[in-house]
């Protein structure tokens, strides 16, 4: 698919198409992550060295995932890094809520498991969307499918959890991505028309 | 390294060759953000490989399971879906995690139950999302997110 949109696309957007590259110049890495990984370790160093005897497990266990993440992750990100300046969030914009049924409903799943940003970045592309009359009930489709089953992660759920998890999980996300967005909508459409409660948005 | 890891490499390398031979510059914009992703990730993926193993260096599989396992019933994915609820992981890291307690002794819905909470629930984008969507359409999402992951973990015990 990225080799498609490699073909269709035009050069001179390139500057305004990556903006995490010249939007933020300084190190990457969240406070918070590094408080974090701080405390694990720490924790480790105490806990290996009241129980050394536990060290070999721990260090072979911890091994295994690490050659295993690094084995995948870089693949991973780099399909991110060339979705994000190759497809614009525009397509995803100019599409979303459009098509209506069956039609609009799969449109929308698959435009919210197009590799882009975490769930936050989401909000407001359908808060946009909204604005311009878009259904609630594909919103939550595409809310949903880009929470729980966007590409990379995929990539990753095949890599750690093996394919029956992986698809089993897929099938029952996606049929619950249909069933909370047709629900949502009763649910929201009771609750604008009582007069008493007011507008949130 | 098993299949996916190989196919996945392979794409991501003939990918990101074809962008280089077609759009030099677009090509090292992407890499850009991929190393940026790359090292964001880092700590909190090294944490968490660090957990896993103290995980499963010092804790038992019997506690684990009793926890989260099969025996441990609806309350044990109650357990996995609030943690998964809770917390703030990046998806991306959250399948080693998620691995690795299946590894340990829960159970594939518990598990289940974690994964789709943690993906499909964020408590600590809560304000964005009421900002961005406001407070009616927030709680019924999240309300529903709830109960699907449920849904999905039930399901999944069974299925698998």
């Amino acid at each position: 698919m990225t080799m498609n949109r490699v073909d269709t696309n035009e050069a001179p957007n390139a500057q305004n198409r990556s903006p995490q590259s010249s939007a933020r110049r300084r190190l990457p890495v969240s406070r918070g992550d590094l408080v974090f990984f701080v405390s694990v370790a720490a924790a480790a160093a105490v806990l290996l060295y009241l129980f050394p005897e536990r060290a070999p497990a721990v260090a072979e266990s911890s091994r295994g995932f690490l050659l295993e993440m690094f084995s995948i992750l870089p693949a991973v990100v780099i399909l991110m890094g060339l979705f994000a300046v190759f497809v614009s969030q525009e397509l995803i914009v100019r599409h979303l809520g459009a098509g209506s049924g069956v039609r609009g409903f799969f449109l929308a799943v698959a435009l919210g498991s197009l590799p882009t940003g975490p769930l936050y970045v989401a909000f407001p592309l359908v808060k946009a969307m909204r604005a311009k009359g878009a259904g609630t009930a594909n919103m939550i489709a595409f809310l949903t499918a880009w929470a729980s089953i966007k590409l990379p992660q995929e990539i990753i759920e095949l890599r750690f959890l093996g394919p029956a998890f992986t698809a089993t999980r897929f099938l029952l996300t996606l049929a619950a991505a249909a069933l909370m967005g047709t629900i949502a909508e009763r649910i929201l459409r009771r609750w604008e028309t009582t007069p008493a409660t007011k507008e949130a948005t | 390294m098993g299949v996916t890891t190989v196919i996945i490499n392979a794409f991501a390398l003939f990918a990101l060759g074809a962008a280089f031979i077609k759009r030099p510059a677009g090509a090292r914009g992407a890499l850009a953000i991929a190393v940026r992703a790359f090292v964001g990730l880092l700590p909190m993926m090294l944490a968490i490989i660090l957990l896993i193993g103290l995980l499963l260096g010092f804790v038992p599989p019997a506690t684990i399971a009793a926890m989260i396992g099969e025996e441990s019933g609806p309350v044990g994915l109650a357990v996995a879906a609030g943690i998964g609820a809770v917390l703030f992981v990046p998806a991306l890291i959250a399948f080693p995690l998620a691995a690795s307690l299946l590894q340990a002794g829960a159970s594939v819905g518990a598990v289940a139950a974690f994964i789709t909470s943690l993906t499909l629930i964020g408590t600590v984008t809560l304000p964005v999302e009421l900002r961005e969507l406001g407070v009616k359409l927030t709680v019924v999402r999240n309300a529903l997110g709830v109960v699907f992951a449920l849904v999905i973990a039930v399901l999944m015990g069974r299925i698998l």
